[in-house]
């Protein structure tokens, strides 16, 4: 670690909430450490703000170790900022250069309405979860585990896809605002595994209907999502989900 | 006041069996009369919701993050032991009790520990049907790796995210649940108190943290499944948000905190730099599977690792724990590090961190080898270090991680308030002065897919519960008083602001009630708390008002309590008067300075009983019984 100190020009998306109307403040900021997390500079900057008597930028965060999805802003106009395979809270300030601005923006998305600042409301993700991405196995009926067999490669392809942290950057990247890479993921780890096979079609039916009702938009291959999903989501995994749908289609009783 | 844990009698390994067949039952049309409030959505509330739900009780889940797939759990990055014996190792359900009760240093109930190794492996037969995709071996089968205080291997994982998917297993089966309308799901709420009726726990009230408007929820029976309070040190692997909030609360109603001031600090973690800082981040201890922990041998050598020839190097542990070696349980492994840093041997900028090399691992199995073994550790750790772990040896240190201590409860994981459960981390049941690794993933499960589901249905049976209203006086004076405590907070508009409190408490506690412990300032830590606790509610600034998104004062109402709770752990440290697992007492220490337990005086539970903010709180014991181990000086040689 070769720690330096920089200073900043901060132009951070301030909105009191939803329905009231927000714009960017300009701050200035010295002595930024390049060993900071970039929550932890805007922690030193609200810090600062709240000595002023001024109100905190508010945002989403808590694990701070790139698992929980919570965090997530768009930095110069990239979802998570400028790094790759990247959470906002791994992003670290020795990736910028002394005198930056910086533009600090909610993820934008008609799906996550904001709440405030950068806090916005992905709710719509868990509602695509509960409409069918799950194995319907109650507690207690279980066969013992290695009762069937998965090949390493399956398992991992499916561990794969079931990386996804939920923070939602494939739709607030998305110029659709779609939730395929999210969708697809689950869908395509469960339909992957064995277990997940006995509800395949009904789940991947549930799903998409699920999308659209919530006002997701369609993929169209910009691949956006996959190039800024922090954890590397392969869009191979809307590729299967398509073909999970196409195959639903033919085979399910249920639509 | 008598403490009965209710353990039933008969040969330890029929109690739970004959356990269940007791208790009373509650018919499958009576259960959906039930309303149950879950407090928490990490394993242990997750796995409990969806688990009652599916039997039939009306669930009201609430969570502090936007979706309850985010808490804490989350990040639990090794594994989840269970007694499979799937490598044919000689592991057993009676081996992972007897590690886990010699691991937590003979300071957990026998009854508890066993029922976990039991029920263990229903959790891994029931996580591969809800599609957790565990690793498996080339023929299909579940792999599994070794960790500290074991000489099996049993813990099963999922690359370095086994707590994520875990956790996410349980979060769709919640979420079929909510889509079934058994379970209401109520996220962005932060609880404030827990409301008893006629002695009973009957609901909590809650901010709704979008809103800032205080809501109350009635229930037959509440749980808490709120976690660890480690972020009474500021620094700690712990969640930003992650707090103590609830059990608080539920401590200042009357429930029992049991063993507070066992900490467990975790020997890898990435060490502090700057007085920014946030957070600690944890490497696995499943690392230490293939890394090797060394420091130079002469203090103050201040080369690059590479240039310390093999023969200058001390690799501490392998040397004084031959048989354990780098996998010593995490206490040990601890205090070892600071041992060598205060020795001046520490390396790095601060000198103090010590060095996990994987230098020799990756010579003999290749590099693809270690990266898919632990890929998302070593990316973690070169994203937030800038240094790459597959040349440069990481330095480690240790970090507050996890706390044993919690609510005390009985056999059925019901705290001494009725009706009020605790699972997980929040309570203190079993792992004793220190727990394994890749036991508290076992025991969150354990708790909610396996436990509470059977006992609960045996208090509801038991009882006459009336119906209880939200204009109940009980609702009524907690909603008052909490509304008056964050306009308290809100107007003194003071000069520091509650981070800048934080950091201070978290000072005190991590220099004197933190690795090692003495009477000395233990003593120092009781003037210094509630000092800082006064100025805090003269000298704060919490900036906003309480009807809106306010996150400066979510974050003052959970340090308040903090503020309080550090006093009750000073208490308890120091009237633990012997070394035990993470509690290391220096004034108990055996010649090769190791924990000394006093079994004659403190074969005990310590349950402490509230008394009021500046009066000492009452210490009840609740005695330990052995009579399946023998209680040996834990030795890792």
């Amino acid at each position: 670690m070769s720690e330096k100190n920089i200073s900043l020009t901060l132009r951070v998306w301030r909105q009191a909430g939803p329905h009231v109307k927000g714009q960017l403040i300009t701050y200035h900021l010295d002595d930024v450490s390049t060993d900071m997390s970039f929550l932890e500079m805007i922690d030193v900057l609200n810090e600062k703000l709240t000595l002023r008597d001024e109100d905190p930028i508010a945002f989403d965060h808590d694990c701070r170790e790139g698992i929980c999805g919570m965090c997530g802003a768009v930095v110069d106009g990239q979802v998570h900022g400028p790094e790759t395979a990247t959470t906002l809270c791994q992003l670290h300030m020795r990736h910028f250069t002394d005198g930056d601005t910086i533009i600090v923006e909610p993820f934008r998305s008609r799906a996550f309405p904001i709440i405030k600042d950068l806090v916005v409301d992905r709710s719509g993700l868990d509602k695509i979860i509960q409409a069918g991405g799950y194995i319907s196995a109650s507690t207690g009926g279980s066969t013992d585990a290695n009762a069937m067999p998965i090949p390493t490669q399956t398992a991992e392809e499916a561990m794969d896809a079931a990386a996804c942290i939920g923070c939602g950057a494939c739709v607030a990247s998305c110029p659709n605002a779609s939730a395929m890479l999210f969708a697809g993921a689950k869908v395509s780890q469960l339909a992957l595994l064995p277990q997940g096979k006995a509800e395949r079609e009904k789940r991947v039916w549930s799903i998409v209907h699920k999308m659209d009702e919530l006002g997701f938009g369609n993929c169209s291959n910009e691949r956006e999502c996959e190039a800024t999903c922090p954890k590397e989501i392969s869009i191979s995994h809307i590729a299967r989900f398509n073909r999970e749908f196409t195959r639903a289609a033919f085979v399910s009783r249920e639509k | 006041m008598h403490l009965d844990a209710k353990i039933p009698s008969g040969p330890l390994a029929e109690k739970w069996d004959k356990h269940k067949f007791d208790l009373k039952l509650v018919s499958p049309a009576n259960k959906r009369k039930f309303n149950i409030i879950i407090v928490g959505t990490g394993l242990a509330g997750s796995s409990a919701a969806a688990s009652l739900a599916e039997l039939g009780y009306n669930i009201q889940s609430f969570c502090i993050q936007d979706s309850p797939r985010r808490a804490h759990s989350i990040a639990a990055q090794g594994g989840i032991n269970a007694a499979k014996n799937y490598p044919n190792d000689g592991d057993s359900i009676h081996r992972l009790f007897y590690d886990t009760i010699k691991g937590g240093d003979f300071r957990s109930r026998e009854a508890n520990v066993y029922r976990l190794a039991q029920v263990s492996n229903q959790i891994i037969d029931h996580c591969v049907a809800l599609g957790v995709p565990f690793a498996r071996e080339y023929g299909g089968g579940l792999a599994t790796r070794s960790f500290g205080g074991a000489q099996v291997s049993r813990t099963f994982y999922a690359r370095g995210q086994t707590g994520q998917q875990l956790l996410l297993g349980a979060y769709s089966a919640m979420s079929r649940q909510i889509h079934l309308g058994k379970i209401t799901m109520f996220p962005r709420r932060e609880i404030l108190d827990i409301i008893l009726v006629d002695g009973k726990a009957r609901g909590i009230i809650v901010r709704n943290l979008i809103t800032g408007d205080i809501e109350r929820y009635t229930a037959h029976a509440v749980i808490l499944a709120t976690g660890g309070y480690g972020n009474v040190f500021n620094l700690s692997t712990n969640a930003i948000a992650s707090n103590a909030t609830a059990i608080w609360k539920a401590y200042q109603k009357g429930a029992l905190f049991a063993n507070p001031c066992f900490t467990q600090i975790h020997p890898t973690c990435i060490p502090v730099h700057g007085t920014y800082q946030s957070k600690l981040t944890l490497m696995s201890e499943s690392l230490r599977n293939d890394g090797r922990v060394w420091v130079p041998k002469k203090p103050g050598d201040k080369r690059a690792p590479e240039d310390i020839p093999e023969e200058q190097r001390s690799y501490y542990l392998e040397e004084k724990y031959p048989s354990f070696g780098n996998l010593v349980p995490r206490d040990v492994a601890s205090r070892n590090a600071k041992e060598q840093c205060d020795a001046g041997r520490g390396v790095g900028d601060t000198g103090f961190s010590v060095y996990l090399d994987f230098h020799d691992a990756i010579k003999r199995m290749g590099e693809d080898a270690i990266r898919s073994k632990y890929g998302n550790l070593f990316q973690m750790y070169e994203k937030i270090v800038a240094e790459n772990p597959y040349k440069t040896p990481m330095k480690i240190y240790p970090a507050v991680h996890y706390t044993m201590g919690g609510l005390w409860v009985d056999y059925n994981l019901m705290s001494n308030i009725p009706g009020l459960f605790v699972l997980g981390e929040a309570n203190f049941s079993d792992h004793g002065a220190n727990r394994l690794g890749a036991s508290a993933l076992m025991q969150g499960l354990a708790d909610g897919y396996f436990v509470i589901p059977n006992t609960l249905g045996n208090y509801l049976a038991e009882q006459t519960l009336n119906p209880v209203e939200t204009d109940h006086p009980s609702f009524q004076d907690s909603h008052s008083q909490a509304l008056e405590k964050m306009h308290k907070l809100l107007a003194i508009k003071g000069k520091r602001t509650v981070d800048d409190f934080h950091k201070e408490l978290g000072h005190v506690m991590w220099d004197n009630c933190g690795m090692q412990r003495n009477a000395k300032d233990l003593e120092k830590a009781l003037e210094l708390i509630p000092a800082i606790r006064e100025e805090f509610w003269k000298n704060v600034t919490v900036p906003g008002n309480n009807d809106d998104f306010n996150q400066s004062l979510e974050k003052a109402y959970r340090v308040a309590d903090f503020l309080e709770l550090a006093e009750l752990m000073v208490h308890d440290a120091l009237a633990r008067k012997e070394s035990c697992g993470g509690h290391f007492r220096e004034e108990s220490q055996t010649d090769e300075n190791e924990a000394k337990r006093d079994d004659k005086n403190y074969s005990h539970v310590a349950a402490w009983e509230y008394q009021g903010i500046e009066s000492k709180p009452r210490l009840h014991k609740e005695n330990l019984k052995f009579e399946n181990v023998q209680l040996t000086q834990r030795s890792y040689k």
